[in-house]
């Protein structure tokens, strides 16, 4: 059953993050992902300790606030401290990633996280953390709800603003000639990453997010060029990535996150050779014929 | 104030110890850094910074213990691995680049993880202290660590130092380097071979997630003072070094504080006051020259009036009531005062009781400004071919603008003319 | 709504548009009568596709202020349609043909609402008028240069607009999709759409606009074809820069000046 728990756990992570990422590398925004998922720490561990627990609303509204903000600031640094992109994305993310590492410690008495599982999370607790019920039934582990809910927030999401964000993505100066204001699609997607990185990080860590939000949306993209197609793919990858990246963690014993992260890479390196209609091998292979 | 004294006399060896490896590290990386945020490749050095850490796990695999030079060897494979990956996906697939960094940093961090879990959990005694390359371990710093990072630092040095004029070339403007020459490939693999060497050695300090700050951070901050590629180098070295050094003082001070994100906080304070504070690119320097800018064209707009009510009277230095002045354009009262006490001080305007008349400097000012408004209407009409009931406008931006050198151009090209479009006169100097 | 054909479709006033401080286009005033096709010529650099940016809203202007059909620009939005050059987005995007020409349907179906039959209708029936309808449902990264324009025009036919803005619909097609567009051009105009293109080839001035706007940062003539297109305003369009002009403007962004002094 536990391995069902954190199976299933992984996969509801793995589901939320392939879709936003979607939108994420057609936007070219991969590394703003990548940034957002660090930049959050500061934001999990104030509202730790101002909420005293780590499974509230305000945890997730803080910690989501603080994603935007990073945005902000990059956005800030490079219009008007005139930064080039690439540097204000990295001195961001490393600044507030520093300073939540420094609140850790010093909070280290009242902030139940230690450094190692910011950065690869515990999700082999998971199934330690469960749900009782007041008359004593086992309703399973908190986390599957924590990340179920976000899960539905996101499709719900993307449905209800499929065409804004297609487009905005697609083509930002049409948009804003048919009068649909790209600043504020850019802005609620960023709240969607900042929320899912926060509710996903105490299971899978910073690191892993990352590879969650890049690799299967990434593999997806050279699978199809069917956007819908395109998202479903990309959550089937990651669901792939977490089942089997469970077993082999299992069978070495070492990071179940690390291993995910590992086989969402090599689900990647398969799709690049073997695609059937981006794959270098056929592409080599329809060469070679012509 | 025990603490500090204590620090700097730097009578513990293993103070030392701190102090020299934290300096070292970071004022190298900063070095080597300096030219990958130049040549726009910042998030590279993150992706190499991740990606090290599978080779140092594989090299203790295969040595069995912290050899610091096997490890070294393989954090610089699989540096370089990243790399290529990187290049490889971005050419020859449809990924884009950002995607592509982001897609083998995560990857190659998760299989070092996994690799490093593993070691941990296999019972071999020496790999304790593998785990410092996640969050640095400059506190712990000791003597054999310090050779390794002496050879390093010291190979880095050398070689900016042969080539720091093709390196800061090729950033400017690879394709002119390459037409005047340069190996331009072989350039660009010895500086990526000092950047994985930079990362191989500054993740000691401060860890694979932070690594990217100790690189981009200082160069970023030293962009904002200078214009000169060696100072900007010197600067984001000094930058860096002191950082390292303010680090391993907070570390000694306060033990259980970790050292090497104390390191990148200070460091991107040093780059924040930077982007705020610096001279001619600082942010706030450019609001208070927008200010300034401000107040010079409400000193001229309210001479020019002046000078204005002048030409009407044929005389121009009668007293004026505040009144006459606002009924030509409106201001409240008391910011017309300010301005009115501004130019006093400055001795364009003489005030007996409560009026103003121009001084002789006054009215040669507000004419300066009257003709370019009136020539630049001129400019606009006859060159630009703008109907005259649309040119006042822009002549009111472009009056308070103009150097002396466009001024005389702007004059030159318009043959001195007498009349503007409104066939008002224009006033020049001499007459 | 039928409008009244009086009102000229587009109506500059004053417009000044700077990057980054440095203007761009200096005070440009001109005024477009309705169903008529209107090029905009001038040199590389003239900013004709940052005027039709700046009509359109996308990007801010400094001065000056612009109406179509008499009114502001976001009273009339669902009346005008854009058709970005082609290089400006990622053919790799994972869309159909169709997905494209449908979001030409978004500006009328508005927030949460998804396409029905009757879009498809629509966007099919637009698809038909460039010769696409076989290519409904190819992906887009498939298709060549001249295919790829006439989606995006499919697409501008599809918001069923009044004014349409084109930024270099020609460049780099086939000679029969040349041919497909003009012809498609000249319907919208006799059905009295507006079309206002912008485009750097100055043999087919004559044969395709009715109306010239010929720009070179500013403006140097806007009028009917017939008259306007003249040697002397060629020579004034390509023949050089004003120099004065040019250092004015990189003084402003120099010296950080605001572009117009706040009113009191």
């Amino acid at each position: 059953m536990n391995d069902f728990y954190i199976i299933l756990t992984a996969s509801l992570v793995a589901s939320s993050c392939a879709l936003l990422g979607c939108f994420l590398i057609l936007r070219r925004m991969a590394m703003v992902g990548d940034a957002i998922s660090h930049a959050v720490l500061p934001g999990i561990v104030l509202a730790f300790l101002f909420s005293g627990s780590r499974d509230s609303v305000t945890m997730l509204l803080g910690a989501g606030l603080i994603g935007v903000f990073t945005t902000f600031l990059i956005e800030f640094f490079h219009k008007k401290a005139k930064l080039q992109t690439d540097a204000a994305i990295g001195v961001t993310f490393t600044w507030l990633f520093a300073v939540g590492v420094v609140l850790i410690s010093i909070f280290a008495g009242k902030v139940d996280l230690d450094q190692d599982c910011v950065l690869y999370g515990e999700i082999a607790y998971v199934p330690l953390d469960l749900i009782i019920s007041p008359s004593g039934t086992n309703l399973g582990p908190k986390a599957i709800y924590v990340m179920g809910i976000v899960l539905v927030l996101i499709i719900v999401f993307i449905v209800a603003g499929y065409k804004e964000l297609f487009l905005t993505t697609f083509d930002p100066a049409y948009a804003s000639a048919i009068g649909i204001s790209t600043s504020l699609w850019h802005y609620l997607l960023m709240s969607a990453v900042s929320v899912t990185t926060v509710s996903s990080f105490e299971s899978v860590g910073a690191i892993l997010v990352v590879a969650l939000l890049i690799a299967p949306a990434a593999t997806a993209y050279l699978l199809t060029d069917n956007f819908k197609w395109m998202l479903v793919l990309a959550c089937a990858a990651g669901i792939l990535a977490s089942l089997s990246g469970y077993y082999l963690a299992v069978w070495l014993d070492g990071s179940i996150a690390g291993a995910i992260a590992a086989l969402s890479g090599i689900i990647f390196a398969l799709a690049m050779v073997f695609s059937p209609t981006h794959g270098l091998f056929f592409k080599k292979l329809r060469q070679v014929a012509h | 104030m025990n603490s500090l004294a204590e620090f700097f006399s730097f009578a513990d060896p293993n103070i030392r110890y701190v102090v020299v490896g934290s300096v070292l590290l970071t004022a190298s990386s900063a070095i080597v850094g300096t030219f990958t945020f130049l040549n726009k490749r910042s998030l590279i050095g993150d992706a190499i910074a991740h990606a090290v850490l599978p080779g140092i796990c594989l090299g203790f695999i295969v040595a069995g213990t912290k050899n610091p030079l096997v490890l070294i060897i393989g954090a610089f494979i699989t540096g370089w691995l990243s790399l290529i990956a990187v290049d490889f996906i971005t050419r020859k697939t449809r990924i884009k680049e950002d995607t592509a960094i982001g897609l083998i940093l995560s990857v190659f961090f998760g299989i070092g993880i996994l690799m490093l879990t593993v070691i941990q959990k296999s019972g071999n005694a020496s790999q304790s202290g593998l785990d410092h390359f996640l969050f640095g371990k400059a506190a712990a710093l000791v003597g054999s660590d310090l050779y390794a990072f002496l050879i390093v630092a010291v190979i880095l040095l050398v070689v900016v130092y042969i080539l720091f004029k093709e390196f800061a070339l090729m950033a400017f403007d690879k394709a002119y380097a390459k037409s005047i020459g340069y190996p331009v490939r072989t350039l660009e693999l010895i500086l990526t071979s000092l950047i994985v060497l930079a990362v191989v050695i500054g993740i000691q300090a401060v860890g694979v997630v932070l690594m990217a700050a100790i690189l981009i951070t200082p160069a970023a901050a030293a962009r904002f003072w200078t214009d000169r590629i060696v100072v900007m180098v010197l600067l984001a070295s000094a930058f860096g070094a002191f950082s390292g050094l303010a680090g391993a003082y907070i570390s000694f001070v306060a033990p259980a504080m970790p050292t090497g994100p104390w390191i990148v906080i200070v460091i991107s304070t040093i780059a924040f006051v930077s982007f705020f504070l610096a001279p001619k690119r600082g942010v706030l320097y450019r609001l208070v020259r927008q200010n300034n800018i401000r107040q010079t064209i409400n000193n001229e707009n309210v001479l020019k009036v002046m000078y204005q009510l002048g030409e009407e009277n044929k005389n121009f230095f009668i007293p004026r009531h505040l009144d006459e002045i606002i009924r030509r354009r409106k201001y409240e009262k008391r910011a017309l005062q300010s301005i009115l006490r501004r130019l006093l001080h400055q001795g364009y305007v003489e005030q007996t009781g409560n009026l103003w008349s121009l001084t002789e400097e006054g009215k040669k000012k507000a004419q300066r400004v009257v003709k370019i408004h009136r020539l630049w209407e001129l400019y606009l009409t006859t060159y630009m071919k703008i109907a005259p009931d649309h040119v006042h406008e822009d002549a009111e931006t472009i009056e308070h603008l103009l150097t002396p050198e466009l001024e005389a151009e702007l004059e030159k090209q318009l043959g001195y003319a007498k009349l503007d479009p409104h066939q008002t006169k224009i006033p020049y100097q001499h007459e | 709504m039928a409008p009244d054909t009086n009102v000229p479709a587009l109506e500059v006033h004053d417009l000044t548009v700077a990057f980054d401080r440095k203007p761009v286009l200096w005070n440009i005033d001109l005024v477009i009568p309705q169903g008529k096709i209107v090029g905009i010529i001038g040199p590389n650099g003239a900013g004709k596709s940052t005027l039709i940016k700046a009509v359109m809203g996308i990007l801010p202007l400094s001065s000056g202020y612009t109406k179509l059909f008499d009114l502001p620009l976001n009273d009339v939005r669902g009346r005008i349609s854009y058709v970005p050059q082609r290089e400006s987005v990622d053919w790799d995007f994972p869309a159909s043909v169709m997905d494209v020409v449908l979001m030409g349907r978004y500006s009328k179906l508005g927030l949460f609402k998804r396409p029905r039959k009757a879009d498809r209708d629509a966007a099919l029936d637009c698809l038909r008028k460039v010769g696409m309808e076989a290519f409904a449902n190819r992906q887009i990264s498939q298709l060549s240069g001249g295919q790829q324009q006439r989606t995006f025009l499919a697409r501008a036919l599809a918001q069923q607009a009044d004014v349409y803005f084109m930024d270099e619909p020609f460049a780099g097609v086939d000679a029969a999709t040349e041919k497909t567009i003009i012809t498609l051009l000249r319907t919208m105009a006799q059905s009295g759409k507006t079309v206002i293109v912008v485009h750097h080839d100055l043999q087919s001035v004559t044969n395709y606009f009715d109306w010239v706007i010929m720009l070179n940062t500013r403006l140097i003539a806007s009028g009917p074809t017939q008259e306007t297109f003249t040697q002397d305003n060629l020579q004034e369009t390509y023949g050089g820069k004003l120099t004065l002009l040019a250092d004015v403007g990189d003084l402003i962004r120099r010296e950080s000046f605001p572009q117009r002094e706040k009113k009191l």
